[in-house]
C-alpha cells in the first residue's frame, strides 16, 4: 500500500504496510540511515525526528500515523550543520561512538524550540529519554546550554 | 585551550565541572567543509591521486595528507588521536590531515604492516604511538632528502614545517616532493620524538570525525546499502554458548516458512547451522530475508520455530551464584599469589574481619544492536560492519565460506559502541552464513532482544576476603579466593594452566597495597552463557570488591580510607601524586552529615593508575543519588586531553551503570533481559557531575585511556554509600540492596 509522506520538505510516496514504523521508512524505504535503530520500543530515543515540529521516537510511530505531518530528521535539521545545537555540538566535541547523537541533537533542538533558557532541571526531564552508553551527558547538558546562547 | 607544558616533571591539568568543560584549540572543523573523514570510513576522503609515501600516509597533489588509521572508531576517538601522533612527526599543517581505516586484506597480504590492527586492551596510543611516531619521522625525513638531491644541499639543511620543506631561499611543499620521497630509501631510521619535543600532541583538537557525527552522516554498519541488497533477521537458539558436548544436544526441531512465504516482500527463511567454536561460532538458528529489513524481522516473529533445549535449560543466576558460593570452601584452588603467609597472619591478628562479593553477568549493550553486511561474488567476498578486529572478521569469514583469505574484502565502519562485543565476530560469520545461504548480498541486523540473547557478557565473579588488622590499626595479612567464570577458557584455553586464569582475577593478583602477607587464589566455575571482554575486563568486578574490602579494613582499623590508601602506597610516587591529587581536589571528608557520605575507589589498568571520590545522597527510604564524581588519573602523557577527559566520563558512566542498575540474569538456560526496560543504562536525570584531573608522572609511561576511568567508580559510590547509610553493600547492582537508613 502506498502511503505519501514529507520528510525534510520532500514528498515521498512508500510501499509499506501502514503499521511499519516510521523509523524504518526513513531508513530503508527513503534511505536517511541518520536516524538510528536501537530498542524498538521507545526506549533509548536513538530514533527521534521531529513530528510537526515535537520530538518523537520513530521506531514506535506507525508510518500512516505520520501522513500529512512534517516530519523532519536529522539531515533535514539543517542544510550546512549550522542549527545552533549542531554547531555547539561541534564546538564541545559531544559525539564519541556518535550512534545514538541524531537523537540527542533532535531531542535537544526540540526542546529548545519550546524552551529558549532550559535549566539542568529542564534538561533532565527532556533528554532522559535518550539514552548514550558512551555515558556523554556531561558535554551534552553543556552543549544545551552553549546552544541556548547560540540561538 | 588546554596548554600542557610537557616539559615539566609532574603537572596537573584539570577539566573543568558540568557548566564549564574544556575549550578545544586550534580550528574548528565545520561540517560544511570537506570532511576529513568519508562518510564510509573505509575510502579515502579524497581523490585517489595521492602518492603514497608509506602504508601510513599519503600526500595528495593539493597537499592533503591521507594518514591511515589501523585501529577501529568506536568513540574513543582513535580517528583523531593516531593522526596527530603521525602529524607531530610528518610536522604537517594539521589543517591538511585526513584520515582513513587501513585495510585489513592489504594487511594480511602485506606481512601484517599495520602491525596491530585490533582495538582494545586501551592499546591504540599505548601500544602503536612508537610505529606512527616512526612512520611521521621516516616520511618526513625522505621529503626532506628528495628536496635536499634537488636543491644540491645537505639533508641536514632542509627544515621542514606545516607540510613546507625551507633551505635557505629555496622553499617547496610536501605535495611536490612526494614523488621523489616515495623514492627514497633512508640509510638508517630517524630518531622519533621524544615528549618534551613534542610541539602538537598534548593539544586538544577538534575530532576529525565530529562533523560527521552531527548531521547523520557517518556510516555505522548498520548504515550501509549495497546494489542488490536484501535483509536478514535472525533468531539464534534462546540458550545461547554452551560447549561441544551441550551444543550437540541443543538443536532447532522445526521451522514453518510455509507460515510467513506470503508475507509481504518476504524471500526466504533458511536453518543456520552450528558452525565454528563457541567463541565466534554460529549458533543454530533461522534467518528470514526480506526486502526491508522489518518486513523481515515481523516474518521472523510470527514463523512457528520449535527447538530442542538440552540440558543448560536447568540452569539460572541463583543455582550459578550458589555454584559459586559454595566453590569458595572446595579444594583444589590454583594459587596465583603468596607473599609471607596470611593465614597465620591473620589468625594472630588483633582483629579479623572478613566478607564475600558477588557480581553478576553484564552486557555490552552497544546502542548498535550487532550488524554485519555480506556481499559474495565469484572473485571476492566484501564485509562490511563495525569491525573491532577486522583481520578477525576477514578470517572468520574466509573460515566458513571456504574461501582464500586474500580474497575477502573487509570495510570498517564507525562502530556504534564496541567495548569489547564488537571483538568476537561471532555477527560475522553468522551474516556470511546467511549470505551464502540467500545467494544475494545481505545486510544481517539483530533486533536488541537477539543482541542481548545472544550477548557475550562480562563475568560473574564471588570472591571472599579476609584481612588481619594488627593493634596499629594497620593489615597484618590479606587472603583472597575468587570464583570466577573464565574468559580465557573460552577464548585461548591453553592459557589456563592448572586451573589458573591470572587475567580473571586482575585486581586482587595485582594489587599494590604495601601488605606484609598476601595470599590470592582461585577457582573456575564456567556456564554455558558466553563471556567476552567487556570494558576494562575483569578489573570492571574485581576492583569494586577489592576496594571496597580495603574500605573494610580500613574502617576495622580505625583509619581514614583515602590516609589508608595513601601510607599503603607510600613507596609509589604516581600512586601518591593521584591520590594526593583527589584528596585535594575532592574536598575529601568522611564527616558528612548522615545520609550523605564521600567514598573512594583506586584502581590501575592498562599502565593507568586512577583514583575517585564519589559524593552520594541517600534518602531515609533507601534512594540513592551519585551526586559527584572526582577523577584523579596517571597515564603518564596525553595526546589529546579533550578526547582523553572524554574517555573518562564515559568510563565512569558505564561504571555508574554496572554498580548501580546493569545485571544480566539467567532463567532456563537463558538470558532473561531484552531490551532497555529490563537492563537500564545511566540517563541524564542520573548523571553526576564529574570532574578530571590528569596528575601526570610522565617518564616513559604511557597508560591507556579508553577502561581504565571505570573499575574505581563502583567501589567509590560503594565506599561512600557506607559513609551516608552505615550499610556495606557487597553485590552488584546495587539496586538489589536496601539502603534505608533512620
Amino acid at each position: 500500500m502506498a502511503l505519501n509522506l514529507t520528510v525534510n520538505g520532500k514528498a515521498y510516496s512508500v510501499d509499506v504496510e501502514p503499521e511499519t514504523p516510521l523509523l524504518w521508512v526513513i531508513r530503508d524505504s527513503i534511505g536517511l540511515t541518520g536516524t538510528k535503530f536501537g530498542c524498538g520500543i521507545a526506549k533509548c530515543g536513538a530514533c527521534t525526528v521531529h513530528i510537526d515540529g515535537a520530538a518523537a521516537k520513530s521506531c514506535n510511530t506507525a508510518a500512516s500515523a505520520a501522513v500529512g505531518k512534517a516530519i523532519t530528521t536529522i539531515e533535514g535539521l539543517s542544510a550546512d550543520s549550522k542549527h545552533p545545537v549542531q554547531v555547539a555540538w561541534t564546538e564541545i566535541d559531544v559525539p564519541q561512538c556518535g550512534y545514538c547523537q541524531s537523537g540527542q541533537i533532535m531531542a535537544a533542538a526540540a526542546l529548545l524550540s519550546k524552551n529558549k533558557r532550559p535549566t539542568d532541571a529542564d534538561i533532565d526531564a527532556e533528554m532522559s529519554d535518550n539514552v548514550c552508553r558512551c555515558g556523554t551527558y556531561q558535554r551534552i547538558r553543556q552543549a544545551i546550554h552553549r546552544a541556548s546562547e547560540l540561538a | 585551550m588546554t596548554h600542557l607544558d610537557i616539559t615539566r616533571r609532574n603537572f596537573i591539568v584539570s577539566t573543568a565541572a558540568a557548566g564549564g568543560g574544556m575549550m578545544l584549540g586550534f580550528y574548528l572543523p565545520s561540517a560544511a567543509q570537506a570532511a576529513n573523514i568519508a562518510n564510509n570510513p573505509w575510502e579515502r576522503p579524497t581523490a585517489k591521486d595521492g602518492q603514497e609515501i608509506n602504508a601510513w600516509l599519503v600526500i595528495d597533489p593539493d597537499g592533503t595528507v591521507t594518514v591511515r588509521v589501523a585501529q577501529s572508531e568506536m568513540g574513543e576517538g582513535i580517528f583523531t588521536s593516531l593522526p596527530m601522533i603521525v602529524a607531530e612527526e610528518l610536522q604537517a599543517d594539521w589543517k591538511a590531515i585526513k584520515a582513513e581505516y587501513a585495510d585489513a586484506n592489504r594487511h594480511i597480504k602485506n606481512n601484517n604492516v599495520y602491525q596491530r590492527m585490533s582495538t582494545g586492551g586501551s592499546g591504540a596510543v599505548r601500544l602503536s604511538r612508537v610505529y606512527l611516531q616512526q612512520a611521521g619521522a621516516s616520511a618526513r625525513e625522505r621529503l626532506k632528502e628528495a628536496a635536499a638531491k634537488d636543491w644540491g644541499v645537505t639533508r641536514a639543511d632542509v627544515a621542514a614545517k606545516d607540510s613546507v620543506l625551507t633551505s635557505g631561499t629555496k622553499r617547496g611543499t610536501y605535495a611536490e616532493f612526494a614523488t621523489k620521497a616515495a623514492q627514497i630509501t633512508l640509510d638508517k631510521e630517524p630518531a622519533i620524538k621524544i615528549p618534551d619535543q613534542y610541539t602538537f600532541m598534548g593539544t586538544s583538537v577538534a575530532r576529525l570525525d565530529t562533523p560527521l557525527k552531527v548531521n547523520g552522516t557517518a556510516t555505522f554498519g548498520i548504515d550501509v546499502r549495497l546494489p542488490g541488497m536484501v535483509y536478514a533477521a535472525v533468531m539464534a537458539h534462546p540458550i545461547p554458548g554452551g560447549d561441544a558436548g551441550t551444543r550437540a544436544q541443543r538443536t532447532l526441531k522445526s521451522f514453518d516458512f510455509n507460515a510467513i512465504k506470503a508475507r509481504p516482500g518476504v524471500i526466504g527463511a533458511y536453518e543456520l547451522k552450528p558452525q565454528g567454536d563457541t567463541t565466534s561460532g554460529v549458533q543454530p538458528g533461522v534467518a528470514v530475508v526480506a526486502d526491508t529489513w522489518y518486513r523481515a524481522k515481523t516474518a521472523l516473529g510470527l514463523m512457528p520455530i520449535q527447538w530442542e533445549m538440552g540440558p543448560d535449560v536447568a540452569i539460572n543466576s541463583n543455582g550459578l551464584f550458589d555454584r559459586m558460593r559454595k566453590a569458595l570452601t572446595e579444594p583444589g584452588a590454583a594459587v596465583s599469589r603468596k607473599d609471607g603467609d596470611a593465614e597465620g597472619a591473620i589468625a594472630k591478628a588483633a582483629k579479623k574481619i572478613e566478607g564475600v562479593y558477588e557480581s553478576p553477568y553484564v552486557a555490552h549493550a552497544c546502542m548498535e544492536p550487532m550488524n554485519c553486511t555480506v556481499a559474495i561474488t565469484n572473485d571476492r567476498v566484501d564485509v562490511y560492519g563495525g569491525f573491532q578486529n577486522p583481520p578477525g572478521a576477514l578470517s572468520v569469514v574466509a573460515d566458513n565460506l571456504g574461501v582464500q583469505p586474500n580474497n575477502v574484502y573487509t570495510h570498517t565502519t564507525f562502530l556504534g559502541g564496541g567495548f569489547g562485543r564488537r571483538s568476537r565476530n561471532d555477527e560475522v560469520r553468522q551474516a556470511a552464513a546467511v549470505a551464502k545461504l540467500a545467494g544475494k548480498p545481505v545486510k544481517m541486523v539483530w533486533t536488541r532482544e537477539e543482541d542481548f540473547r545472544q550477548g557475550t557478557h562480562r563475568p560473574m565473579a564471588v570472591t571472599k576476603f579476609q584481612a588481619g588488622i594488627g593493634a596499629d590499626g594497620m593489615p597484618t595479612g590479606l587472603w583472597i579466593r575468587s570464583v570466577q567464570h573464565s574468559i580465557t577458557a573460552h577464548s585461548r584455553p591453553e592459557a589456563v594452566v592448572n586451573g589458573l586464569d591470572n587475567g580473571a582475577i586482575e585486581g586482587f593478583r595485582t594489587n599494590v597495597y604495601n601488605i606484609p602477607n598476601q595470599y590470592v587464589d582461585m577457582h573456575i566455575r564456567n556456564s554455558h552463557i558466553p563471556v567476552h571482554f567487556y570494558r576494562s575486563v575483569a578489573v570492571s568486578q574485581n576492583i569494586f570488591q577489592i576496594e571496597s574490602f580495603i574500605d573494610e579494613m580500613a574502617q576495622a582499623g580505625g583509619k581514614d580510607p583515602m590516609q589508608y590508601r595513601i601510607d599503603l602506597t607510600k613507596d609509589l610516587p604516581d600512586y601518591q601524586l593521584v591520590l594526593k591529587t583527589l584528596k585535594e581536589k575532592s574536598g575529601w571528608t568522611t564527616n558528612l552529615p548522615k545520609g550523605t557520605g564521600m567514598g573512594i575507589g583506586l584502581s590501575v589498568a592498562f599502565g593507568t593508575v586512577v583514583a575517585q571520590a564519589a559524593t552520594v545522597s541517600v534518602t531515609r527510604r533507601g534512594a540513592l543519588t551519585v551526586e559527584k564524581i572526582v577523577c584523579a588519573l596517571d597515564c603518564g602523557h596525553l595526546v589529546n586531553p579533550s578526547i582523553a577527559e572524554a574517555q573518562v566520563q564515559s568510563s565512569i558512566v558505564m561504571g555508574l551503570g554496572d554498580a548501580t542498575i546493569h545485571e544480566i540474569t539467567v532463567d532456563k538456560g537463558q538470558v532473561v533481559q531484552g531490551n532497555f526496560d529490563t537492563f537500564p543504562i545511566i540517563r541524564m536525570n542520573q548523571m553526576p557531575i564529574i570532574e578530571t584531573h590528569f596528575a601526570l608522572t610522565g617518564g616513559d609511561k604511557w597508560g591507556g585511556m579508553g577502561e581504565p576511568a571505570l573499575p574505581p567508580t563502583a567501589a567509590a559510590v560503594a565506599n561512600a554509600i557506607f559513609y551516608a547509610t552505615g550499610k556495606r553493600v557487597r553485590s552488584m547492582p546495587f539496586s538489589h540492596t536496601d539502603l534505608s537508613w533512620s
